[in-house]
This record gives C-alpha cells, sequence and structure tokens, in this order.
C-alpha cells in the first residue's frame, strides 16, 4: 500500500472531481479522496473551496480519516469561520466519547481552530477534559488551555482555566504535570508580573519528583522551568541543585543542557568555600565534554553554550583544552566554534599544544576557518606572553606562504601584537613591507599604514610607501583614509625635513576634497595642531598608547550573565538577548543570575560578585519628585557606554551614590547648579571597584576603604559616608555616619549646600524600621545654609519609634525636608551602634543559654586575615558592648566567648576562635548562637568592622 | 516552542507541512527553501534565522528536515526531537527517502499530530506509539476499554517506552559492546592523547515488564564493594576501569545511578542504547605503529613501518588498515611487504597497506622507497601523521560486563531461564602516529 500516487494528480478539474468522490457514498472512496486533498494542501494548492464536502466526511467512526479531516480543518477553519461552525457538534459530542484517545484528539484539535465561535463551544468540555478520569485526555487538555489562551487569554481567565492548570501541577501523573508546567510557563511569559506560577518550596518539589518520572521531554520543561526559580538561600539553592544532578547522565543532550542552566544559576548563590561548590564544578566538565560527541547540530549548540559557560565560569573547563582540537571531519560550524573556545581556555600550561594545532588549521581548505585560525595566533600572542615569540614566528611562516588572505590576516594581527608589545618585534617589519602590494582588504591596508606610521623612524622608505598609498586616496574606505592621515602626520613629526610636501597633500585632500566629516574634522584638528604648537602635536599624536587588552570578543558582563539564565536555547545559541530576535512581548522580560546570598559576600572581591543583583538586595528607594531629575543628571553625568552598566536609575542607587561621591570631588569648586553643565567622564577605573557589590556588605567594605578615622573611645565609628549626593537633591549633599557613646546613639550629619541658593527649614524624619530607631530631637540647624557652605549637626536617636522589619534589617529609609523640596534616601546602620552596654552574661547564665538556644540557630563565619591576638580583640570588643564572659585556651587556640544584648533586648552569644602562635593563620573563627538567627549576619558583619579597625 | 515542522526533498519541494502555531505562515515553507536549501554557499550554521523566524534543520540522505520556530525556543530540545523524528519514521518505515515519505505521508501526519502538541513534544518512544498509531489505521476501533485505557497509561506512565503485555515464547538478550578507540602518538611511541568512546547497545526480546540490572567493571563500583573483603579489593582492582562520564537511555533511573552508581532499568523491547561512555585511563591500545623515514638526497625517501598487535595472542584482528601519507611530489613507489597486500595510491598521496587478519603479540612490516620529483618548492613536506583502521573483538577501554540481571516477579520466568549474549567490538576511531 502506498500512499505516494497522490502527490501526482495534476489534471485539470482536479477540484470538481475530489468533489464528487467526497460525497461518494463508497467510505473506501471517501477516503482516498480526502488522501489526495490533504497531498495537495501539503504541496501548497488551494484546496479550501472543498471545505463542506470535506467537513461532510467528519462524522465518521474511522480513526484515520477522522485525523486526516482534523487535519484540514486546522489548516482551513481561519479561512471558512461560518463553514467551521458545522464541526462543532462532532467535537462536543467526540470529548464524550468512551474512547480516551478519542476524546484528546478531539479537544487537541479543538483547540488547534482559530475562530471564535468554536472556542466558545470549547470552553465546557475543556473544563472536563482538564478533570478527566484518563491522564492521557488531561496532559492533552493542559496542552489546550496555552492554545487558548493564545486565542483569547481573556476567556480562559474568566473561566478560571488558570486555577485548573495551576492544580494539575500536583497531579499523579508526571506527564500531565510535565504539560501543566509547560503550559503555565508559556502563559506566564506573555504576562510577567502575574505570579501565575508562584514557585515556592512545595511546588518545587513536586516538581522535583516528576523531574525523575516523566519523559525526556517533561523532564526539560520541568528543569528549565526551575531555572526561573530563585532559591531563598545557599540552603536550598545546593537541596535542589544535589537533586538535578542526575540529570547530567541523561541521553538527551537537551536535558543535559538545561540541567546545566539550573545550575549554572544556582551555583551563583554558593559560597565558593564551600565543598559542595567544589563538586559541583567538578561534575559540570564531564557531561559537557559528553556533549561533543553527539550529532553535529546538537555539538554546535553545545559549543556556543560552552563558550558562554567558559566565560562566565573558565575553571570548569581549564584542563579539557584537547577535547576542543578541530577533527578533520567536523562541519565548518562546529570547527569555528571549537576555535574560538580553544582561544579562550589558552594559556600558559597549554599553549605550545594549542599553537601546533593552531598551524596544522591555517594551511586548511575553508577562508573562513583559516583566517579565524591565524586571528587566533596572534591572539594567543597577546594573551599568553611567553608564546609571543613564537607566535610571531609562525605568523611569519605563514605570511611566507603568499596565500593572499593568510597574509592579510596576519598583518592585521601583527599590528596588535606591536600594540601589546611594543619595541619588541619590529625586525619582521621588512618582511611585511614586501606584502604591500598584495593587500587588497582595508583592514589589513589599515594595519600595514598603521605599522609604517607608528615605526616610521625605522623604515627607511616610510615616506615612498605611503605615498604609494596616497594615489588612490579616494578610492580607498574611510578606515584606510582616516588611517593613513594619521600616519603621514606621525610620519612628518618624526621626519619633518623630508616629508612637508606630503603632509600638506594629504591635509589637503582630507579637508578639502573629502565630503566624509570625521575624516575632515580629523583633518583640521591635525592642521590647526601642526600649525599653532608643533610641539604639542608631538605630545599628543606621538603620545604612548594605552596597551591593549588580552581578551577580546568578550561578551559584556550583564548579556553574559542573562545569557547564562538562557542556556540551551536559541538566544544562547545567538548570543543575543531574546528581544532582538523575538517579536512582541513574548519572552522579553529580563533574566538575571540571583545574587550570591550574604554568608559569602564578604569574603568575595567586589568584581567576582553577581553584577545582575535584583532590587531586592539594594536598599529601597522611595519615590521622590526630584528623581527624575537626579536620573537625567546620573544620565549625564555617567561615564560612558564602554563603562558598567549603570542602568536604569534609582534601583542602583548604591552603585550611583558612590559615584555621585566621586564626581563631587572632581567637581571641585565648580558651581553646582541644576541645569546640567557637560563635565568630563569621571575616571572610570576607580568607580566600578566596588558597584557590583550588594550594598549589604558594600558599605561595610566601603568604610574598610577608608578607615582609619575611627575614635578609640566608645564604639568603633565609621567614617562619613555619602548618603544622598547632591545632584539626587538638588544640590543638598548628606553625609553621615552613626555613633554610639557613653549609651546614647547618634546620626553625626554632615549637611554641604552645593546649589546657588540658600537652604533653611531643614527637617528629618525616618521611617519605621526593624530596631525602632527615631530622631530623639528634631534637626537643628540654626542658620541658613548658605551655597557652598557646610554644616556638622549630630543628631540624637532613640530606640523607641515604631518597629517593622526591614529588609536588609539595617536598612534605614530617611527623608530630609529643606526649604526647596523633601529628598528620601535609605541608608545601613551598622548593628553595633545597637549593642548596649549591659550586655555582659553571668558565666553560669551563658553556658546555660548556650545549650538553650537549638543547634539549628548557630551560624558561623569566618573573619579573614585579621591579625589579632585574643586580648587585643576582646578590648576592642569591648569598647564597642561586646563583652568577653570567659577565656579557654584549646589545643592551642584561643577561644573567646563573648556575650552582647541589643537594644531591643536580644541576647547574642558568640564563640571568637584565634589562632595566635600561627602567623600563617590569620582567620578567625565565629560562631554565632541567638534566638533570632536573622541578626547574626550583621552582628557578624559588626565584627568584622570592629575588628579590622 | 516549535511552530512549524517541514519535509523537503533534494530540489525543496514540501513533502510534508504542518504548522502548529499561529505566527508562522506559509510564506516560511518558501524562506527556508529559499534561504538554505537553494542557497549557493555551503551551510555555515544549522540555526538560521530569516526575518525574525528561526529555522532549525537537519539533514537525512537528500531530505531536509526543518523546525521553525519565532520564539525562544530551547535549541537542543529541537534539535534532539528532530532526530527522534527521524528514529520514529525510520522504525515505521524504513530508510528516510522522498519515496517512502511520500507513500506514507498520512501516517507521518498522524505521528507528527501525535508527538508533538502545539509544538510541545510528547512521547516519542516508537513502542508505545505502535500500539495506538499503525500504518493500517483501523486498530485502534476494536479495542476493548481495558486495551485503551492500557494505552493511555503507557504512553503517559513512567514506562512510556515499553508496552505491557509483551510475550516471548524464549526470552534472551544480546549486549553489544561497541568502542571506538582514538589515539595520537608521537614518532617515538609517546601517547600525546587517547581516549575510548564506547556505546552499550541492548537487544532484548523479554517477556512482560521485566526489571533489569546491569553491572559491569566499572571502578567505583568495585571499590565500594571491595571495602568489606580486602582480598577481593586487590584480584578484581586491576581489572575495574575509571569512567570520565556517562549518559544512559531514559529508561534507566539516574537517581538510583547517582546515589548507589548501580544501572537499573526496564528495557525498550528490541534494540536500543543503554548507555554511552568515555574513558581515558589505562586504555589498551591494539596496535602500536613504529614508523621510520629516511630521506636519501632530495629525490628519494625510505619508509619503514612496523606495527605489533599487543593483545592476547588467541584473539584476531580484523579488517587493518594502514595508511601511509606520501609527499605531493611523488613519482614512484615501491613497496614490499611481509603480510597483506600494499599499494600506492596516487589520487590520495598515501601508501595503503590492508592486512585481512593478524593475531595478538605479532609484528609485521612494510617498507617502502618513495622516489621523488626535484621541486622548487621551498616549503618541507609536512609529513601527515600515519593513520589505523582495524576491529578487534576485545573491549580496548577495559570494560567488561560482570551482569545483566533480569527479574520478572510477575511471570515465571527466571533469571536463569534468559539466554544472554555478550559481543565486544573495538573499533579504531582516528588512530594516528607522527612520522
Amino acid at each position: 500500500m502506498t500512499d505516494s500516487k497522490y502527490f501526482t494528480t495534476t489534471k485539470k478539474g482536479e477540484i470538481f472531481e475530489l468533489k464528487a468522490e467526497l460525497n461518494s457514498d463508497k467510505k473506501e472512496k471517501k477516503k482516498e479522496a480526502v488522501k489526495k486533498v490533504i497531498a495537495s494542501m501539503t504541496v501548497g494548492k488551494d484546496v479550501s473551496a472543498l471545505f463542506p464536502d470535506v467537513v461532510n466526511c467528519m462524522q465518521t467512526d474511522n480513526l484515520e480519516l477522522k485525523k486526516l479531516v482534523y487535519l484540514y480543518l486546522m489548516n482551513y477553519a481561519k479561512s471558512q469561520p461560518d463553514m467551521a461552525i458545522m464541526a462543532v457538534n462532532t467535537f462536543v459530542k467526540d470529548c464524550e466519547d468512551p474512547n480516551p484517545l478519542i476524546r484528546a484528539l478531539a479537544v487537541r484539535t479543538m483547540g488547534c481552530i482559530r475562530v471564535d465561535k468554536i472556542t466558545e463551544y470549547l470552553c465546557e468540555p475543556l473544563r472536563k477534559c482538564l478533570k478527566d478520569e484518563d491522564p492521557y485526555v488531561r496532559k492533552t487538555a493542559a496542552v489546550c488551555v496555552a492554545k487558548l489562551h493564545d486565542i483569547n487569554a481573556q476567556l480562559v481567565e474568566d473561566q478560571g482555566f488558570l486555577d485548573t492548570l495551576k492544580d494539575l501541577i500536583s497531579d499523579s501523573n508526571p506527564m500531565v504535570v510535565a504539560n501543566a508546567v509547560a503550559a503555565l510557563s508559556e502563559i506566564a511569559e506573555s504576562h510577567p508580573s502575574s505570579n501565575l506560577l508562584d514557585l515556592n518550596p512545595q511546588s518545587i518539589n513536586k516538581l522535583l519528583t516528576a523531574l525523575n518520572e516523566c519523559t525526556e521531554w517533561g523532564q526539560i520543561f520541568i528543569l528549565d522551568c526551575l531555572a526561573n526559580y530563585t532559591p531563598k538561600d545557599d540552603r536550598e539553592a545546593q537541596s535542589i541543585c544535589e537533586r538535578v544532578t542526575p540529570r547530567l547522565s541523561h541521553a538527551n543532550s537537551a536535558v543535559v543542557l538545561s540541567a546545566v542552566k539550573v545550575l549554572m544559576k544556582f551555583m551563583e548563590m554558593l559560597s565558593k568555600d564551600l565543598d559542595y561548590y567544589g563538586t559541583l564544578l567538578k561534575k559540570l566538565a564531564p557531561p559537557l565534554v559528553t556533549l561533543l560527541s553527539a550529532e553535529p547540530e546538537l555539538q554546535y549548540v553545545a559549543l556556543r553554550n560552552i563558550n558562554l559557560i567558559v566565560q562566565k565560569r573558565p575553571e570548569i573547563l581549564k584542563h579539557e583544552m584537547k577535547v576542543f582540537f578541530v577533527k578533520y571531519n567536523d562541519p565548518i560550524y562546529v570547527k569555528l566554534e571549537k576555535l574560538d573556545i580553544m582561544i579562550r581556555l589558552a594559556s600558559q600550561a597549554n599553549i605550545a599544544q594549542v599553537l601546533a594545532e593552531l598551524k596544522e588549521y591555517a594551511t586548511e581548505v575553508d577562508v573562513d576557518f583559516v583566517r579565524k585560525a591565524v586571528r587566533a595566533i596572534g591572539r594567543c600572542a597577546i594573551k599568553v606572553e611567553q608564546s609571543a615569540e613564537r607566535c610571531v614566528s609562525t605568523l611569519l611562516d605563514l605570511i611566507q606562504t603568499k596565500v593572499n588572505y593568510v597574509v592579510q590576516e596576519a598583518i592585521v594581527v601583527i599590528k596588535d601584537i606591536f600594540r601589546k608589545y611594543p619595541n619588541k618585534y619590529e625586525s619582521v617589519i621588512a618582511t611585511l613591507c614586501e606584502n604591500l602590494d598584495s593587500l587588497d582588504e582595508p583592514e589589513a591596508r589599515a594595519a600595514m599604514i598603521w605599522i609604517v606610521g607608528e615605526y616610521a623612524e625605522r623604515i627607511d622608505n616610510a615616506d615612498e610607501l605611503l605615498e604609494s598609498f596616497l594615489e588612490g586616496f579616494h578610492d580607498e574606505s574611510t578606515q584606510v583614509q582616516l588611517q593613513l592621515l594619521t600616519a603621514i602626520v606621525k610620519l612628518f613629526l618624526k621626519k619633518p625635513t623630508e616629508t612637508q610636501e606630503l603632509v600638506q597633500q594629504v591635509l589637503s585632500l582630507a579637508t578639502q576634497d573629502s565630503d566624509n566629516p570625521d575624516l575632515r574634522d580629523r583633518g583640521y584638528i591635525y592642521w590647526r595642531l601642526l600649525s599653532t604648537d608643533p610641539v604639542a602635536a608631538k605630545e599628543v599624536v606621538l603620545a604612548e598608547k594605552p596597551l591593549i587588552s588580552e581578551e577580546t570578543d568578550l561578551i559584556e558582563p550583564t548579556l553574559l550573565d542573562e545569557l547564562i539564565c538562557y542556556i540551551g536555547t536559541l538566544a544562547s545559541v545567538y548570543h543575543k538577548p531574546p528581544s532582538a530576535f523575538v517579536e512582541g512581548g513574548r519572552g522579553v522580560v529580563h533574566k538575571s543570575l540571583p545574587p550570591r546570598t550574604a554568608s559569602s559576600e564578604s569574603a568575595e572581591s567586589p568584581e567576582t560578585a553577581p553584577t545582575g543583583a535584583p532590587p531586592g538586595e539594594q536598599p529601597d528607594v522611595i519615590p521622590a519628585q526630584g528623581d527624575l531629575l537626579g536620573d537625567l543628571l546620573n544620565l549625564d553625568l555617567g561615564p560612558p557606554v564602554s563603562g558598567p552598566p549603570l542602568a536604569t536609575s534609582s534601583v542602583q542607587m548604591g552603585a550611583v551614590d558612590l559615584l555621585g561621591g566621586g564626581l563631587d570631588s572632581l567637581m571641585g569648586d565648580e558651581p553646582e547648579g541644576i541645569g546640567g553643565t557637560n563635565f568630563v567622564a569621571p575616571p572610570t577605573a576607580a568607580v566600578p571597584a566596588n558597584l557590583g557589590a550588594p550594598i549589604g556588605s558594600g558599605l561595610s567594605d566601603l568604610f574598610d576603604l577608608t578607615s582609619g578615622v575611627g575614635t578609640l573611645s566608645g564604639s568603633y565609628v565609621a567614617p562619613k559616608a555619602v548618603w544622598l549626593p547632591a545632584m539626587k537633591a538638588k544640590g543638598l549633599e548628606i553625609s553621615g555616619t552613626f555613633t554610639r557613646q557613653v549609651g546614647s546613639i547618634s546620626m553625626d550629619l554632615q549637611l554641604t549646600n552645593k546649589a546657588l541658593q540658600v537652604m533653611t527649614d531643614f527637617a528629618i524624619q525616618f521611617n519605621r524600621n526593624s530596631f525602632g530607631l527615631a530622631p530623639a530631637a528634631p534637626l537643628q540647624v540654626h542658620a541658613p545654609l548658605s551655597p557652598n557652605q557646610t554644616v556638622e549637626i549630630s543628631l540624637p536617636l532613640s530606640t523607641v519609634g515604631s518597629v517593622m522589619k526591614m529588609e536588609p534589617l539595617n536598612n534605614l529609609q530617611v527623608a530630609v525636608k529643606n526649604n526647596i523640596d523633601v529628598f528620601y534616601f535609605s541608608t545601613l546602620y551598622p548593628l553595633h551602634i545597637l549593642f548596649v552596654e549591659d550586655g555582659k552574661m553571668d558565666r553560669q547564665m551563658f553556658l546555660a543559654t548556650w545549650k538553650d538556644i537549638p543547634n539549628e540557630n548557630e551560624a558561623q563565619f569566618q573573619i579573614r586575615d585579621c591579625p589579632l591576638n585574643a586580648e587585643a580583640a576582646s578590648s576592642k570588643l569591648q569598647s564597642s558592648n561586646i563583652f568577653t564572659v570567659a577565656k579557654r585556651n584549646v589545643e592551642g587556640q584561643d577561644m573567646l566567648y563573648q556575650s552582647l544584648k541589643l537594644t531591643n533586648g536580644i541576647w547574642v552569644l558568640a564563640e571568637l576562635r584565634i589562632q595566635p602562635g600561627n602567623p600563617s593563620c590569620t582567620d578567625l573563627e565565629l560562631s554565632l548562637k541567638c534566638r533570632a538567627p536573622e541578626v547574626s549576619q550583621h552582628v557578624y558583619q559588626a565584627y568584622e568592622t570592629i575588628l579590622k579597625n | 516552542m516549535i511552530g512549524g515542522l517541514f519535509i523537503y526533498n533534494h530540489k525543496g519541494e514540501v513533502l510534508i507541512s504542518r504548522v502548529y502555531r499561529d505566527d508562522i505562515g506559509r510564506n516560511a515553507v518558501d524562506a527556508f527553501r529559499v534561504n538554505v536549501i537553494h542557497a549557493r554557499q555551503q551551510v555555515r550554521s544549522p540555526v538560521t534565522n530569516i526575518a525574525r523566524t528561526s529555522f532549525f534543520h537537519v539533514k537525512r540522505s537528500n531530505i531536509w528536515l526543518a523546525a521553525v520556530t519565532k520564539q525562544n525556543v530551547n535549541a537542543a530540545m529541537v534539535f534532539e526531537f528532530l532526530y527522534k523524528m527521524c528514529d520514529v519514521m525510520a522504525a515505521y518505515f524504513g530508510k528516510i527517502s522522498e519515496e517512502n515519505i511520500k507513500s506514507n505521508f498520512v501516517l507521518i501526519y498522524e505521528l507528527l499530530d501525535e508527538i508533538l502538541d502545539f509544538g510541545y513534544p510528547q512521547n516519542s518512544e516508537t513502542g508505545a506509539l505502535k500500539t495506538f498509531i499503525t500504518q493500517q489505521g483501523i486498530k485502534s476501533q476494536h479495542q476493548t476499554k481495558e486495551e485503551q485505557s492500557q494505552i493511555t497509561s503507557q504512553v503517559t506512565g513512567q514506562i512510556g517506552w515499553r508496552r505491557e503485555g509483551i510475550k516471548y515464547r524464549r526470552n534472551e538478550l544480546f549486549l553489544d559492546v561497541l568502542e571506538s578507540v582514538n589515539l595520537l602518538m608521537s614518532p617515538q611511541g609517546q601517547v600525546l592523547s587517547a581516549h575510548v568512546s564506547g556505546r552499550v547497545v541492548m537487544k532484548s526480546y523479554l517477556s512482560g515488564m521485566p526489571e533489569c540490572k546491569f553491572g559491569m567493571n566499572d571502578k567505583i563500583v568495585i571499590e565500594k564493594q571491595g571495602k568489606g573483603t580486602a582480598d577481593e579489593t586487590s584480584k578484581s582492582g586491576k581489572q575495574s576501569i575509571a569512567i570520565d562520564d556517562c549518559t544512559f537511555h531514559q529508561c534507566v533511573r539516574l537517581s538510583k545511578f547517582d546515589s548507589e552508581r548501580s544501572i537499573s532499568f526496564i528495557p525498550p523491547d528490541g534494540e536500543f542504547e543503554l548507555m554511552r561512555y568515555r574513558t581515558t585511563k589505562d586504555i589498551i591500545l591494539p596496535f602500536r605503529v613504529i614508523p621510520l623515514v629516511r630521506e636519501v638526497g632530495r629525490t628519494k625517501l625510505e619508509v619503514k613501518v612496523v606495527i605489533k598487535s599487543n593483545f592476547k595472542p588467541s584473539l584476531l584482528a580484523q579488517k587493518i588498515e594502514v595508511r601511509i601519507p606520501t609527499p605531493l611530489n611523488t613519482s614512484g613507489v615501491q613497496v614490499i611487504c611481509m603480510k597483506g597486500k600494499a599499494k600506492y595510491k596516487a589520487s590520495e598521496n598515501a601508501i595503503v597497506w590492508k592486512i585481512k587478519r593478524m593475531a595478538g603479540m605479532k609484528e609485521s612490516q612494510i617498507s617502502a622507497e618513495i622516489e621523488l620529483l626535484p621541486t622548487n618548492d621551498k616549503k618541507k613536506w609536512a609529513r601527515p601523521p600515519i593513520s589505523m583502521n582495524f576491529e578487534v573483538p576485545f573491549a580496548p577501554s577495559g570494560l567488561k560486563v560482570r551482569y545483566l540481571k533480569v527479574f520478572e516477579p510477575k511471570l515465571n520466568y527466571s533469571d536463569h531461564d534468559v539466554i544472554k549474549w555478550v559481543r565486544y567490538i573495538g573499533r579504531s576511531g582516528i588512530y594516528e602516529t607522527r612520522c
């Protein structure tokens, strides 16, 4: 039996004939006719005219015929909505059929018919099918909800299908769960704010259970959904990771990649000190390598993802260089990707091998691949200094082959090598010059011209060489023209006597005969420089160049973090966020990696901290009228786009604060008004150091950086930090710190007027906060604050204000008013200002309490690099009201048992372990026990601040 | 999710077109044909973006399968699905060819309706599909209610790859351990890189729902067991192997492997790939190639290559082929070999030496004189490596099947009644020695 004959009917009057056959009495003939119709439909013929006749065949007990008719319906119903209604009865009837396969078929097909009238009739059958006794029907109905939502979202919500769908996540059948998850995920994507999936530890647990039981596809749906969840702490993250890791051994590469995505994302929350973190890193490498033995298309997807993973966490695959060596039979797209990863993994340890491979590749056939290989050799030279010499000689060998595109590519990379290692490899210039004539690509020509200009003094005939390029000046591309202009000016500055004519010529070509504004402007600048002050010109044009960076083509960190959240998907293949290639609202929600839990933060250096921390981590900012203006100013003042992402407005207030502070000092005496003047961008290098660090510890980090001012009597006092930068508050700058002296807390403020008008009528108010901090007296600014004046005020604080738990715990939101406006900011206070003077616990009491507090409330911390002995630490802490109750010496280690009490009566007990006799080990170990464990983190931070200052 | 699925012949004519999503129009079919199938240049990527529509394609002989989407789908999943689709079609009607696709287009539409719903892949295990989608298309009408619910529970159930009620008069299973051994060796005989990639393929003809447990000489397992009896560790310790990584068919309970490292499963009926693995340590290299190249003046090369077989004398290697590259300016070659046949193939720039069979612990040699044309090409001959092909009846990784136990509590056959066959085949992957 063969159906291929249906593809060959091309005679005239076919439609008419088919019509007759469709209406035939004989079943077999009918079926034959429908098959012909479907075949015509497939090859693109319009058979919509047969609609009524085909629909007439629908009422049949022949399942195969029924499926064919359904297929036809799905294709043409939209063009014949009125006729489609004829089919409704059959659908509704089929939804009641005793055979579950038929019930499912009906509901599945009905959802595919995008006709309003039909969808109305779909609701009742769908509702029944969602609760059908047969899992096959339920799993089909679950997907049908997504279909219906795509047609009419409102209807789905009104009918309550979303709730039913949510219930299916608890279904006993794993496939139903998987399909429900898939449907919900898709619906949630078009409602980013709806919190539809509502993932919580309980539902996550259900998903993880279903994960072990459902089909490979279902596992993918579930893993992709899990990846959207943010665990509440590192413990939860670890327990999910533990249950996901077995998936790394699945034969289906998509399951593996989705599991990798979940792990890569949650790993962000794990502390690097954790044993498990290391275990996880080790577990990730083998499955990634195994993906490379899959079919080439999947290898390609895997390699694009590995490229991201290698940039995010180079340590995972650093020993696996060999597996990325190109095989002769690899398709070109696999070869190119492997090459890219090889360069990223190149290091001093493996460079010899890599170079040997690259040299092989440079003699292959495919032009793109060869070019990339040549370029890669140059990149190795720049990345691994020890190999530079070998790379250069390899490149010279390649230039000797005289293969045109190899030579050009080699010259382009040699230029970069010159930039990286100035005055080292100039001996090769002669060889390069020999190949001048064969260069026909702009990039190579420009590179060569740059080399000639840069080393003009060593090339005897530099003027002749450059002159030869000048002849066809107007036919060159802009890139070459600009380079030529600069090169000739350089030449002139180096050999003024012989080249005056040449420089005149190029300047007039660039300024008078060119339409290109870039070229013209550059020409004029040089002209004026040369004519007004040749010495200055020399300083400008022949200035020392900044070194080029080692890594090239790195993906920008925020984008990289976003793409890590999209491992396995198209976004990771394109290396673009979904918004770049997906139309409409779908999938444009920006994803970001979860922030690392606070416990590990202080040990981290700032640049490894996640950059895309969600707003929850940052102090909340109360929206203010002044905000918009402040934002505008920030935008103007921000560093150029190449800098770290300052991103959007108020969310990253912590970061902006720092910037603001830096800026103000830079601006110095410049009268600063509201109208934005154009400033030169501040040096970006100093700023990003603290940008990424979540503010939880960022503030104390900042204190560390600028420490040394604190007074010794009373509690440790941090130096003042800028809380409210001037441009956020119409010229009012507030910096401050907290102090505790003899039982009273105060907030030391420094108000500076950076506006042009006088400020009066100051007042201050706090939002409710975790420990009930409130001003004990009004803000006393006695005289009006005139421009550029600064006033210091100490505001006494009480702890009797109203209490509301804040996130983070020590967050304080402040409003300051003056005659101009009201301004809002938030700050974090160090917890030790709340340590009361009578915090010394009796020894017996201490022992009893320590035992009494359950062990799960105990938190362990490490204070790194703190070379103090027990006495020094004890006295330092005592001045901040942390009292040593007892001291013990165990195996050469000093153990201090300490207690402290907070203003609200919470006791915190501590055990501090010091190893005095061991200079190599300067870390202190701190364990804290408290009935309210959430304060431990902050107490630890207080410890660290006090001990380190 | 997947918005549509098209199958084309080599000319770009549509054989199958199934659209699942409203955002995919009819013009998508043509866009792929024009931009990819009819494109002049070689395919540069298996994923193509045309006008914000992404096309994933795979090719089987001269048939193109393309999946289309406008969303940010899971790309790995789409490719896995396309491969699976090919497997399913092959299981139903054999080779994927234009003729076969045209002859079975109704069946293909029926399959596509079942395994992809709104672009979401559903159960695509042939074992399950065959219970209710048949080429005759009539089976479903004569099912009893029990049969129907049995089908649905199997399709949606935990063991979607096997149907209930399979019966064999003779319970039998075949295990093939298929390995390919890869080597890159320096002229001095130093191993630069070596690895084995292996597969365990199982053919099962077992009744009922048998619970299987597979055991091999995995180092981790052996060491764990050996803890109790130190004596045994020393005995079996040498024979265990370290597996770098392995992946399993979806029937294997991964969480059990993760926690206990035991491989337990209910197998699909018929042939399937149980696991894949990779090893890099203690590989048995079946052959050693010792090259000796001497340049006699500018116009002559003397080449001597010795191959030594390095396995038990009782075993026989087959299909041995040694490929010795010759310079491009070779004008003539004289070869003398003690065993097999050797020929200079000018078109391939190589001497190809073939030996049908060779026992273990033997050696054989070939010597050749290569005459060269004088050339003014300054570039030295790059001396590509000597490569080898062969097949040996053992696993070069050292992997041994220790047991495959079968339990079927409901039926009255026991592990002892099952006839089991194990076969080891080691083949050369890329097996090269530099000279």
